[in-house]
Protein backbone atom coordinates (compact mmCIF):
# COMPACT_ATOMS: atom_id res chain seq x y z
CA UNK A 1 0.00 0.00 0.00
CA UNK A 2 1.41 3.14 -0.95
CA UNK A 3 0.46 6.54 0.98
CA UNK A 4 -0.07 9.48 -1.62
CA UNK A 5 1.16 11.90 0.55
CA UNK A 6 4.62 13.08 0.31
CA UNK A 7 6.42 12.22 4.08
CA UNK A 8 8.60 15.95 3.15
CA UNK A 9 6.34 18.43 4.14
CA UNK A 10 7.66 21.72 2.13
CA UNK A 11 7.99 24.24 5.32
CA UNK A 12 7.55 27.90 3.46
CA UNK A 13 9.08 31.22 4.20
CA UNK A 14 5.43 32.69 5.51
CA UNK A 15 5.54 33.50 8.85
CA UNK A 16 1.92 32.12 10.65
CA UNK A 17 3.17 33.60 13.84
CA UNK A 18 5.26 36.90 14.01
CA UNK A 19 6.26 37.94 17.65
CA UNK A 20 8.44 41.07 18.38
CA UNK A 21 9.36 41.74 21.37
CA UNK A 22 5.80 40.22 22.66
CA UNK A 23 4.94 40.94 26.32
CA UNK A 24 2.08 39.89 28.37
CA UNK A 25 1.83 41.53 32.05
CA UNK A 26 -0.39 40.51 35.08
CA UNK A 27 -0.22 43.47 37.29
CA UNK A 28 3.34 43.71 37.60
CA UNK A 29 4.01 40.49 37.30
CA UNK A 30 5.76 39.67 33.24
CA UNK A 31 4.56 35.90 32.35
CA UNK A 32 6.33 36.87 28.55
CA UNK A 33 8.81 39.21 28.65
CA UNK A 34 9.85 40.48 25.14
CA UNK A 35 10.08 37.43 23.08
CA UNK A 36 10.23 37.34 19.20
CA UNK A 37 9.15 34.31 17.41
CA UNK A 38 8.54 33.18 13.82
CA UNK A 39 7.01 29.89 13.07
CA UNK A 40 6.52 29.17 9.28
CA UNK A 41 3.88 27.44 7.34
CA UNK A 42 4.52 23.59 7.65
CA UNK A 43 6.53 23.49 10.28
CA UNK A 44 6.51 21.47 13.94
CA UNK A 45 7.71 24.42 16.54
CA UNK A 46 8.02 23.89 20.35
CA UNK A 47 7.73 25.86 23.42
CA UNK A 48 10.25 24.14 26.05
CA UNK A 49 10.45 25.55 30.02
CA UNK A 50 9.87 24.79 33.28
CA UNK A 51 6.52 24.93 34.45
CA UNK A 52 5.84 29.67 35.12
CA UNK A 53 8.31 30.01 32.10
CA UNK A 54 5.45 31.58 29.71
CA UNK A 55 4.45 29.03 27.63
CA UNK A 56 0.93 29.05 28.28
CA UNK A 57 0.45 32.57 28.15
CA UNK A 58 2.45 32.67 24.90
CA UNK A 59 -0.29 30.35 23.65
CA UNK A 60 -3.06 31.92 24.67
CA UNK A 61 -1.93 35.43 22.77
CA UNK A 62 -1.36 33.19 19.99
CA UNK A 63 -4.54 31.75 20.10
CA UNK A 64 -5.80 35.25 20.11
CA UNK A 65 -7.78 34.82 23.73
CA UNK A 66 -5.47 36.61 25.04
CA UNK A 67 -4.50 40.38 24.33
CA UNK A 68 0.02 41.07 24.26
CA UNK A 69 0.56 43.89 27.00
CA UNK A 70 3.27 45.26 24.50
CA UNK A 71 5.29 43.94 21.46
CA UNK A 72 3.83 43.43 18.11
CA UNK A 73 2.43 39.98 17.28
CA UNK A 74 0.49 38.71 13.99
CA UNK A 75 -1.31 35.57 13.44
CA UNK A 76 -1.73 34.53 9.69
CA UNK A 77 -0.53 37.33 8.81
CA UNK A 78 -3.67 39.51 11.23
CA UNK A 79 -3.14 41.67 14.34
CA UNK A 80 -5.60 39.57 16.70
CA UNK A 81 -6.66 42.94 18.49
CA UNK A 82 -8.24 43.77 15.48
CA UNK A 83 -9.33 40.21 13.29
CA UNK A 84 -9.33 38.10 16.23
CA UNK A 85 -12.52 36.24 15.22
CA UNK A 86 -10.89 35.70 12.01
CA UNK A 87 -7.99 34.20 12.50
CA UNK A 88 -9.92 32.00 15.62
CA UNK A 89 -11.66 30.51 12.38
CA UNK A 90 -8.66 29.16 11.46
CA UNK A 91 -6.77 27.67 14.35
CA UNK A 92 -7.44 24.55 16.30
CA UNK A 93 -6.77 25.28 20.00
CA UNK A 94 -5.83 21.78 22.28
CA UNK A 95 -5.69 23.56 26.06
CA UNK A 96 -3.53 22.07 28.61
CA UNK A 97 -6.75 21.66 30.91
CA UNK A 98 -9.21 19.45 28.60
CA UNK A 99 -12.58 21.94 29.07
CA UNK A 100 -14.57 19.48 26.88
CA UNK A 101 -18.68 19.98 27.76
CA UNK A 102 -19.37 17.26 30.53
CA UNK A 103 -23.39 17.98 28.97
CA UNK A 104 -22.69 17.21 25.42
CA UNK A 105 -21.65 13.27 24.32
CA UNK A 106 -18.59 12.50 22.89
CA UNK A 107 -19.74 13.14 19.33
CA UNK A 108 -21.38 16.06 20.37
CA UNK A 109 -18.92 17.75 21.40
CA UNK A 110 -17.79 17.87 17.96
CA UNK A 111 -20.28 18.70 16.45
CA UNK A 112 -21.73 21.40 18.54
CA UNK A 113 -18.05 22.59 18.53
CA UNK A 114 -18.35 22.44 14.46
CA UNK A 115 -21.29 24.93 14.93
CA UNK A 116 -19.03 27.03 16.28
CA UNK A 117 -17.45 27.15 13.26
CA UNK A 118 -20.45 27.93 10.98
CA UNK A 119 -19.95 24.59 9.54
CA UNK A 120 -23.36 23.01 8.32
CA UNK A 121 -24.83 20.60 10.53
CA UNK A 122 -24.27 17.68 7.17
CA UNK A 123 -20.29 18.34 7.51
CA UNK A 124 -20.24 18.75 11.16
CA UNK A 125 -21.58 14.87 11.00
CA UNK A 126 -19.11 13.91 8.70
CA UNK A 127 -16.42 15.49 10.35
CA UNK A 128 -17.05 14.12 13.40
CA UNK A 129 -16.98 10.67 12.47
CA UNK A 130 -13.82 10.93 10.80
CA UNK A 131 -12.15 12.65 13.56
CA UNK A 132 -13.65 10.11 15.88
CA UNK A 133 -11.55 7.50 14.07
CA UNK A 134 -8.85 9.06 13.02
CA UNK A 135 -8.36 9.43 17.26
CA UNK A 136 -9.95 6.20 18.08
CA UNK A 137 -12.89 7.06 19.78
CA UNK A 138 -15.36 5.62 17.37
CA UNK A 139 -16.71 2.78 19.83
CA UNK A 140 -17.25 5.69 22.42
CA UNK A 141 -19.05 8.24 20.25
CA UNK A 142 -22.73 8.12 22.39
CA UNK A 143 -20.74 8.31 25.37
CA UNK A 144 -21.04 11.33 27.77
CA UNK A 145 -17.32 12.65 28.61
CA UNK A 146 -16.78 12.30 32.14
CA UNK A 147 -16.55 8.62 32.33
CA UNK A 148 -13.28 8.54 29.72
CA UNK A 149 -9.91 8.30 30.82
CA UNK A 150 -7.44 11.29 30.62
CA UNK A 151 -6.00 9.91 27.37
CA UNK A 152 -9.39 9.61 25.98
CA UNK A 153 -10.42 12.76 26.78
CA UNK A 154 -7.18 14.66 25.57
CA UNK A 155 -7.21 12.72 22.20
CA UNK A 156 -11.10 13.95 21.95
CA UNK A 157 -9.75 17.70 22.40
CA UNK A 158 -7.34 17.13 19.94
CA UNK A 159 -9.83 15.90 17.60
CA UNK A 160 -12.07 18.61 18.68
CA UNK A 161 -9.50 21.56 17.86
CA UNK A 162 -9.41 19.70 13.95
CA UNK A 163 -12.86 20.07 13.95
CA UNK A 164 -12.57 23.50 11.56
CA UNK A 165 -9.47 21.71 9.56
CA UNK A 166 -7.16 24.56 10.82
CA UNK A 167 -4.20 25.79 9.22
CA UNK A 168 -2.52 25.62 12.18
CA UNK A 169 -3.10 24.08 15.53
CA UNK A 170 -2.27 25.06 18.77
CA UNK A 171 -1.16 22.33 21.78
CA UNK A 172 -0.81 22.95 25.04
CA UNK A 173 1.35 20.41 26.66
CA UNK A 174 -0.77 18.18 24.46
CA UNK A 175 0.76 14.81 26.58
CA UNK A 176 1.16 15.98 29.82
CA UNK A 177 -0.41 13.21 32.82
CA UNK A 178 -0.94 10.72 30.21
CA UNK A 179 0.58 6.78 30.32
CA UNK A 180 3.02 6.02 27.58
CA UNK A 181 0.55 4.11 25.76
CA UNK A 182 -1.83 6.97 25.26
CA UNK A 183 1.49 9.45 24.65
CA UNK A 184 2.36 7.74 21.86
CA UNK A 185 -1.10 7.11 20.27
CA UNK A 186 -0.98 11.23 20.26
CA UNK A 187 2.16 11.23 18.78
CA UNK A 188 1.48 9.52 16.43
CA UNK A 189 -1.72 11.25 15.29
CA UNK A 190 0.47 14.36 15.90
CA UNK A 191 2.92 13.39 13.48
CA UNK A 192 0.46 12.53 10.73
CA UNK A 193 -1.07 16.08 11.03
CA UNK A 194 1.90 17.13 10.36
CA UNK A 195 2.66 15.20 7.10
CA UNK A 196 -0.48 16.14 6.07
CA UNK A 197 1.09 19.83 5.81
CA UNK A 198 -0.65 20.92 9.21
CA UNK A 199 1.08 23.49 11.10
CA UNK A 200 1.95 22.32 14.73
CA UNK A 201 2.94 24.48 17.47
CA UNK A 202 3.21 23.16 21.06
CA UNK A 203 4.61 23.80 24.24
CA UNK A 204 6.06 20.61 26.09
CA UNK A 205 8.53 19.95 29.39
CA UNK A 206 9.03 16.26 28.11
CA UNK A 207 12.07 16.40 26.01
CA UNK A 208 11.62 13.36 24.24
CA UNK A 209 8.24 14.98 22.82
CA UNK A 210 10.09 18.05 21.63
CA UNK A 211 13.01 15.58 20.02
CA UNK A 212 10.04 13.34 18.41
CA UNK A 213 7.82 16.05 17.00
CA UNK A 214 9.60 19.48 16.62
CA UNK A 215 11.65 21.14 13.53
CA UNK A 216 12.53 24.01 15.30
CA UNK A 217 12.07 25.04 19.31
CA UNK A 218 12.61 27.56 21.78
CA UNK A 219 13.93 27.19 25.01
CA UNK A 220 11.68 29.84 27.79
CA UNK A 221 12.78 30.58 31.28
CA UNK A 222 11.33 33.33 33.28
CA UNK A 223 9.48 34.95 30.57
CA UNK A 224 12.22 35.05 27.97
CA UNK A 225 14.03 32.75 25.14
CA UNK A 226 17.01 31.49 26.80
CA UNK A 227 17.46 28.97 23.24
CA UNK A 228 16.35 28.32 19.69
CA UNK A 229 17.05 26.16 17.01
CA UNK A 230 16.46 22.90 16.22
CA UNK A 231 17.03 19.88 18.45
CA UNK A 232 19.86 18.76 17.18
CA UNK A 233 21.71 22.53 16.78
CA UNK A 234 20.53 22.77 20.62
CA UNK A 235 22.50 19.69 21.96
CA UNK A 236 24.96 20.40 20.00
CA UNK A 237 25.93 24.39 21.06
CA UNK A 238 24.50 23.28 24.63
CA UNK A 239 25.71 20.05 25.32
CA UNK A 240 28.24 17.44 24.32
CA UNK A 241 28.27 14.85 22.28
CA UNK A 242 27.85 12.01 25.36
CA UNK A 243 27.31 12.43 28.64
CA UNK A 244 28.80 10.05 31.28
CA UNK A 245 27.02 9.24 34.66
CA UNK A 246 29.18 8.21 37.61
CA UNK A 247 28.17 7.04 40.66
CA UNK A 248 30.55 6.52 43.92
CA UNK A 249 29.91 4.41 46.79
CA UNK A 250 30.05 7.41 48.89
CA UNK A 251 27.28 8.99 50.17
CA UNK A 252 28.82 12.60 49.60
CA UNK A 253 29.66 12.20 45.72
CA UNK A 254 30.94 16.20 45.82
CA UNK A 255 34.14 14.77 46.72
CA UNK A 256 34.73 13.39 43.88
CA UNK A 257 34.06 16.67 41.79
CA UNK A 258 37.90 17.85 42.53
CA UNK A 259 39.19 14.48 41.34
CA UNK A 260 37.74 14.19 38.15
CA UNK A 261 38.86 18.03 37.32
CA UNK A 262 39.93 18.34 33.26
CA UNK A 263 38.24 14.67 32.72
CA UNK A 264 35.26 16.16 29.73
CA UNK A 265 34.42 19.86 29.11
CA UNK A 266 31.78 20.13 32.00
CA UNK A 267 30.83 18.66 34.98
CA UNK A 268 27.82 18.34 37.38
CA UNK A 269 27.76 16.96 40.80
CA UNK A 270 24.06 15.98 41.58
CA UNK A 271 23.52 14.26 45.18
CA UNK A 272 23.27 11.07 43.83
CA UNK A 273 26.01 10.78 40.72
CA UNK A 274 28.33 13.27 38.52
CA UNK A 275 27.51 14.20 35.28
CA UNK A 276 30.72 14.42 33.04
CA UNK A 277 29.98 16.11 29.75
CA UNK A 278 32.13 14.77 26.70
CA UNK A 279 32.98 14.44 23.28
CA UNK A 280 33.96 10.45 23.82
CA UNK A 281 32.26 8.32 26.73
CA UNK A 282 34.53 5.71 26.59
CA UNK A 283 37.28 7.57 26.58
CA UNK A 284 36.72 9.65 29.84
CA UNK A 285 35.54 6.61 31.48
CA UNK A 286 38.85 4.90 31.21
CA UNK A 287 40.49 8.20 32.11
CA UNK A 288 38.27 7.74 35.69
CA UNK A 289 39.34 4.72 36.18
CA UNK A 290 43.27 5.33 35.51
CA UNK A 291 42.62 7.89 37.83
CA UNK A 292 41.85 4.69 39.89
CA UNK A 293 38.50 6.84 41.21
CA UNK A 294 36.87 3.25 41.36
CA UNK A 295 32.94 4.50 40.47
CA UNK A 296 30.36 1.68 41.71
CA UNK A 297 28.69 2.46 38.23
CA UNK A 298 29.52 4.41 35.02
CA UNK A 299 27.05 4.89 32.27
CA UNK A 300 27.55 6.49 28.81
CA UNK A 301 24.87 8.01 27.14
CA UNK A 302 24.24 10.26 24.18
CA UNK A 303 23.26 14.07 25.08
CA UNK A 304 19.86 14.78 25.19
CA UNK A 305 17.40 17.31 24.70
CA UNK A 306 17.01 16.80 28.68
CA UNK A 307 20.69 17.93 29.33
CA UNK A 308 20.45 21.30 27.19
CA UNK A 309 17.43 21.90 28.91
CA UNK A 310 18.68 21.43 32.52
CA UNK A 311 21.59 22.94 31.74
CA UNK A 312 19.45 26.47 30.55
CA UNK A 313 17.46 26.29 32.94
CA UNK A 314 18.54 25.28 35.97
CA UNK A 315 18.06 22.20 38.21
CA UNK A 316 16.17 24.26 40.51
CA UNK A 317 12.43 23.40 41.25
CA UNK A 318 10.26 25.72 39.84
CA UNK A 319 6.55 25.81 40.69
CA UNK B 1 -23.43 53.73 0.66
CA UNK B 2 -25.23 50.13 -0.31
CA UNK B 3 -21.46 48.84 -0.11
CA UNK B 4 -20.27 50.41 3.39
CA UNK B 5 -23.81 49.10 4.51
CA UNK B 6 -23.14 45.36 3.16
CA UNK B 7 -20.08 44.25 5.37
CA UNK B 8 -22.14 45.67 8.38
CA UNK B 9 -25.08 43.84 7.55
CA UNK B 10 -23.07 40.48 6.96
CA UNK B 11 -21.59 40.91 10.02
CA UNK B 12 -24.43 41.40 12.11
CA UNK B 13 -25.80 38.15 10.23
CA UNK B 14 -22.35 36.28 11.31
CA UNK B 15 -22.73 37.42 14.83
CA UNK B 16 -26.46 36.50 14.92
CA UNK B 17 -25.69 32.65 13.43
CA UNK B 18 -22.51 32.59 16.18
CA UNK B 19 -24.91 33.36 19.01
CA UNK B 20 -27.56 30.74 17.59
CA UNK B 21 -24.73 28.42 17.72
CA UNK B 22 -24.41 28.86 21.50
CA UNK B 23 -28.35 28.52 21.26
CA UNK B 24 -27.88 25.02 20.03
CA UNK B 25 -25.34 23.88 22.39
CA UNK B 26 -27.92 24.09 25.14
CA UNK B 27 -30.50 22.42 22.73
CA UNK B 28 -28.21 19.39 22.56
CA UNK B 29 -27.32 19.60 26.22
CA UNK B 30 -30.95 19.34 26.76
CA UNK B 31 -32.03 16.22 28.17
CA UNK B 32 -35.25 14.11 29.29
CA UNK B 33 -35.08 15.14 32.49
CA UNK B 34 -35.45 18.65 31.35
CA UNK B 35 -39.23 18.38 31.61
CA UNK B 36 -39.03 18.10 35.32
CA UNK B 37 -37.44 21.67 35.35
CA UNK B 38 -40.49 23.43 32.47
CA UNK B 39 -43.01 21.77 34.94
CA UNK B 40 -41.53 23.22 37.76
CA UNK B 41 -41.22 26.59 36.37
CA UNK B 42 -44.72 26.43 35.50
CA UNK B 43 -46.48 25.43 38.41
CA UNK B 44 -44.46 27.98 40.65
CA UNK B 45 -46.67 31.02 39.51
CA UNK B 46 -49.71 28.84 39.14
CA UNK B 47 -49.24 27.59 42.64
CA UNK B 48 -49.28 31.47 43.54
CA UNK B 49 -52.26 32.41 41.74
CA UNK B 50 -54.18 29.83 43.16
CA UNK B 51 -53.37 30.12 46.89
CA UNK B 52 -52.95 33.49 47.43
CA UNK B 53 -55.05 35.11 44.06
CA UNK B 54 -58.06 32.95 45.09
CA UNK B 55 -57.62 31.87 48.01
CA UNK B 56 -56.46 34.34 50.12
CA UNK B 57 -58.53 36.72 47.98
CA UNK B 58 -62.13 35.17 48.64
CA UNK B 59 -61.31 36.69 52.24
CA UNK B 60 -60.27 39.89 50.76
CA UNK B 61 -63.02 40.12 48.27
CA UNK B 62 -62.88 42.64 45.48
CA UNK B 63 -60.24 46.01 46.04
CA UNK B 64 -60.41 49.09 43.86
CA UNK B 65 -57.44 49.63 41.32
CA UNK B 66 -55.81 53.15 40.61
CA UNK B 67 -58.15 53.69 37.59
CA UNK B 68 -61.20 53.39 39.84
CA UNK B 69 -62.33 50.19 38.87
CA UNK B 70 -63.27 47.26 41.32
CA UNK B 71 -61.99 44.14 40.45
CA UNK B 72 -61.60 40.70 42.14
CA UNK B 73 -58.30 40.18 43.99
CA UNK B 74 -57.27 37.22 41.56
CA UNK B 75 -57.53 39.49 38.77
CA UNK B 76 -55.31 41.68 40.07
CA UNK B 77 -52.58 39.52 41.55
CA UNK B 78 -52.57 37.62 38.04
CA UNK B 79 -50.57 39.74 35.91
CA UNK B 80 -48.17 40.21 38.70
CA UNK B 81 -47.36 36.50 39.31
CA UNK B 82 -46.91 36.10 35.46
CA UNK B 83 -44.33 39.29 35.39
CA UNK B 84 -42.46 38.28 38.74
CA UNK B 85 -42.42 34.19 36.90
CA UNK B 86 -40.81 35.91 33.85
CA UNK B 87 -38.27 37.03 36.24
CA UNK B 88 -37.77 34.31 37.85
CA UNK B 89 -37.03 31.79 35.08
CA UNK B 90 -35.15 34.30 32.94
CA UNK B 91 -32.81 34.91 36.63
CA UNK B 92 -32.66 31.20 37.29
CA UNK B 93 -31.19 30.57 33.97
CA UNK B 94 -29.15 33.29 33.93
CA UNK B 95 -27.37 33.49 37.59
CA UNK B 96 -27.15 29.63 38.55
CA UNK B 97 -26.75 27.93 35.29
CA UNK B 98 -24.56 30.90 33.22
CA UNK B 99 -22.04 31.22 36.43
CA UNK B 100 -22.04 27.29 36.56
CA UNK B 101 -20.75 26.78 33.37
CA UNK B 102 -18.78 30.16 33.09
CA UNK B 103 -16.99 29.32 36.42
CA UNK B 104 -17.03 25.58 36.69
CA UNK B 105 -17.88 23.50 33.36
CA UNK B 106 -15.54 26.50 31.63
CA UNK B 107 -17.54 26.33 28.70
CA UNK B 108 -17.08 29.54 27.69
CA UNK B 109 -12.88 29.73 27.67
CA UNK B 110 -13.65 26.32 24.91
CA UNK B 111 -16.56 28.45 23.32
CA UNK B 112 -13.99 31.62 23.01
CA UNK B 113 -11.30 29.37 21.31
CA UNK B 114 -13.25 29.73 18.09
CA UNK B 115 -14.79 32.58 16.16
CA UNK B 116 -17.92 33.44 18.64
CA UNK B 117 -17.05 36.49 20.76
CA UNK B 118 -17.59 37.36 24.19
CA UNK B 119 -20.79 39.52 23.61
CA UNK B 120 -22.37 36.79 21.27
CA UNK B 121 -22.00 34.57 23.64
CA UNK B 122 -24.35 36.12 26.14
CA UNK B 123 -26.34 37.08 23.86
CA UNK B 124 -26.85 33.32 22.73
CA UNK B 125 -27.25 32.60 26.55
CA UNK B 126 -29.64 35.06 26.97
CA UNK B 127 -31.95 33.76 23.92
CA UNK B 128 -32.00 30.35 25.28
CA UNK B 129 -32.86 31.22 28.85
CA UNK B 130 -36.00 33.17 27.35
CA UNK B 131 -36.95 30.44 25.25
CA UNK B 132 -37.78 28.66 28.25
CA UNK B 133 -39.40 31.72 30.21
CA UNK B 134 -41.35 32.40 26.91
CA UNK B 135 -43.16 28.93 27.43
CA UNK B 136 -44.22 29.56 30.90
CA UNK B 137 -45.60 32.84 29.85
CA UNK B 138 -47.61 31.48 27.10
CA UNK B 139 -49.18 28.65 29.42
CA UNK B 140 -49.93 30.54 32.39
CA UNK B 141 -51.75 33.57 30.01
CA UNK B 142 -53.95 30.76 28.66
CA UNK B 143 -54.87 29.36 32.05
CA UNK B 144 -55.81 33.29 33.11
CA UNK B 145 -57.87 33.83 30.07
CA UNK B 146 -59.38 30.66 30.86
CA UNK B 147 -60.25 31.74 34.84
CA UNK B 148 -61.51 34.92 33.32
CA UNK B 149 -59.13 36.88 34.76
CA UNK B 150 -58.32 38.95 31.26
CA UNK B 151 -59.61 38.67 27.78
CA UNK B 152 -57.91 36.68 24.61
CA UNK B 153 -56.91 40.59 23.14
CA UNK B 154 -54.94 41.24 26.11
CA UNK B 155 -53.32 38.24 27.05
CA UNK B 156 -52.16 38.19 23.43
CA UNK B 157 -50.97 41.77 23.84
CA UNK B 158 -49.37 41.15 27.29
CA UNK B 159 -47.22 37.93 25.84
CA UNK B 160 -44.50 39.80 23.79
CA UNK B 161 -44.50 42.28 26.88
CA UNK B 162 -43.78 38.98 28.77
CA UNK B 163 -41.33 37.92 26.93
CA UNK B 164 -39.38 41.23 27.08
CA UNK B 165 -39.72 41.30 30.79
CA UNK B 166 -37.86 38.32 30.56
CA UNK B 167 -35.10 39.44 28.66
CA UNK B 168 -34.63 42.59 30.52
CA UNK B 169 -34.37 40.37 34.09
CA UNK B 170 -32.12 37.81 32.21
CA UNK B 171 -29.84 40.82 31.07
CA UNK B 172 -29.45 41.69 34.71
CA UNK B 173 -29.05 38.42 35.77
CA UNK B 174 -25.99 37.56 33.54
CA UNK B 175 -24.25 41.11 34.35
CA UNK B 176 -24.76 40.58 38.09
CA UNK B 177 -23.53 36.91 37.66
CA UNK B 178 -19.90 38.45 36.36
CA UNK B 179 -19.75 40.01 39.23
CA UNK B 180 -19.96 36.83 41.72
CA UNK B 181 -17.24 35.23 43.26
CA UNK B 182 -19.12 32.11 44.75
CA UNK B 183 -22.15 30.38 45.21
CA UNK B 184 -22.86 32.38 48.42
CA UNK B 185 -23.46 35.37 46.82
CA UNK B 186 -26.65 34.02 45.14
CA UNK B 187 -28.25 33.75 48.43
CA UNK B 188 -28.37 37.61 48.24
CA UNK B 189 -29.69 37.59 44.57
CA UNK B 190 -32.30 35.19 45.66
CA UNK B 191 -32.93 37.37 48.81
CA UNK B 192 -33.25 40.61 47.10
CA UNK B 193 -35.15 38.27 44.11
CA UNK B 194 -37.84 37.58 47.27
CA UNK B 195 -37.69 41.07 48.46
CA UNK B 196 -39.26 42.57 44.80
CA UNK B 197 -41.40 39.76 44.30
CA UNK B 198 -43.45 40.73 47.77
CA UNK B 199 -43.09 44.25 47.67
CA UNK B 200 -43.37 45.77 43.90
CA UNK B 201 -47.18 46.19 44.04
CA UNK B 202 -47.67 42.48 43.88
CA UNK B 203 -49.89 41.56 46.38
CA UNK B 204 -50.82 45.32 47.35
CA UNK B 205 -51.38 48.34 45.38
CA UNK B 206 -47.97 49.87 45.39
CA UNK B 207 -49.98 53.26 46.03
CA UNK B 208 -50.70 52.29 49.82
CA UNK B 209 -47.41 52.16 51.01
CA UNK B 210 -45.58 54.80 52.76
CA UNK B 211 -44.86 57.91 49.98
CA UNK B 212 -40.64 57.79 50.47
CA UNK B 213 -41.45 53.86 50.53
CA UNK B 214 -43.47 54.05 47.65
CA UNK B 215 -40.39 55.91 45.37
CA UNK B 216 -38.14 53.35 46.19
CA UNK B 217 -40.95 51.04 45.10
CA UNK B 218 -41.14 52.61 41.73
CA UNK B 219 -37.84 52.61 40.64
CA UNK B 220 -37.06 48.40 41.27
CA UNK B 221 -37.41 46.67 37.92
CA UNK B 222 -40.02 44.38 38.87
CA UNK B 223 -42.29 46.76 39.88
CA UNK B 224 -42.17 48.17 36.22
CA UNK B 225 -42.81 45.04 35.15
CA UNK B 226 -45.70 44.05 37.27
CA UNK B 227 -46.79 47.73 36.39
CA UNK B 228 -46.67 47.13 32.49
CA UNK B 229 -48.01 44.12 32.45
CA UNK B 230 -51.25 45.19 34.67
CA UNK B 231 -51.35 48.21 32.22
CA UNK B 232 -52.01 45.47 29.03
CA UNK B 233 -53.61 42.60 31.32
CA UNK B 234 -56.10 44.62 33.34
CA UNK B 235 -56.00 48.23 32.83
CA UNK B 236 -54.64 50.46 30.19
CA UNK B 237 -51.64 51.38 28.39
CA UNK B 238 -50.69 54.80 29.30
CA UNK B 239 -47.91 57.18 29.14
CA UNK B 240 -46.64 55.45 32.74
CA UNK B 241 -46.19 51.93 30.68
CA UNK B 242 -44.34 53.47 27.84
CA UNK B 243 -41.66 54.63 30.53
CA UNK B 244 -41.95 51.08 31.82
CA UNK B 245 -40.73 49.83 28.65
CA UNK B 246 -38.21 52.37 28.23
CA UNK B 247 -36.76 51.63 31.69
CA UNK B 248 -37.25 47.39 31.03
CA UNK B 249 -34.94 48.34 26.96
CA UNK B 250 -32.12 50.15 29.53
CA UNK B 251 -31.73 47.82 31.41
CA UNK B 252 -31.66 45.08 28.75
CA UNK B 253 -29.00 46.88 26.30
CA UNK B 254 -27.21 47.99 30.21
CA UNK B 255 -27.23 44.92 31.48
CA UNK B 256 -26.71 42.98 28.07
CA UNK B 257 -23.54 44.97 27.33
CA UNK B 258 -21.89 45.28 30.52
CA UNK B 259 -22.22 41.27 30.27
CA UNK B 260 -20.45 41.04 27.04
CA UNK B 261 -18.21 43.21 28.19
CA UNK B 262 -17.36 41.75 31.97
CA UNK B 263 -16.61 38.13 30.06
CA UNK B 264 -14.51 39.87 27.71
CA UNK B 265 -12.81 40.67 31.04
CA UNK B 266 -12.70 37.91 33.16
CA UNK B 267 -12.19 35.34 30.22
CA UNK B 268 -9.81 37.18 27.76
CA UNK B 269 -7.22 37.85 30.24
Amino acid sequence: MSDPRPNVVRVSDESLVHARGLVKRFGDFAAVDGIDVDVRRGEAFGFLGPNGAGKSSTMRMVGCVSPPSAGVLRILGMDPARSGSRIRARLGVCPQVDNLDPELTVRENLTAYARFFGISRRVARQRAAELLDFVQLSDRASSRVEPLSGGMKRRLTIARSLVNEPEMVLLDEPTTGLDPQARHLVWERLFRLKQQGVTLVLTTHYMDEAEQLCDRLVVMDGGRIVAQGTPRELIERYSTREVVELRFPVPDQGAYGEKLAGVGERLEVLPDRILLYVADGDEAVAEVHRRSLGPSSALVRRSSLEDVFLHLTGRTLVD
Amino acid sequence: MVTLALPRLLLARDSARRAGSMVERNVAALRSAYWIVMVGGFLEPLLYLFSIGVGVGALIGDIRIPDGRVVGYAEFVAPAMLAASAMSGALSETTFNFFGKMKFMRLYDAVLATPVRPMEVAAGELIWAMARGTVYAAAFLVVMTLMDLTSWPRALAAFPATVFVGFAFGALGMALSTFMRGWQEFDLIAAVQFALFLFSGTFVPAQDYWPPLRMLVEITPLYRAVDLIRGICLTSFGAVQVVDLIYLCALFAGGLALAGRRMARLLLK
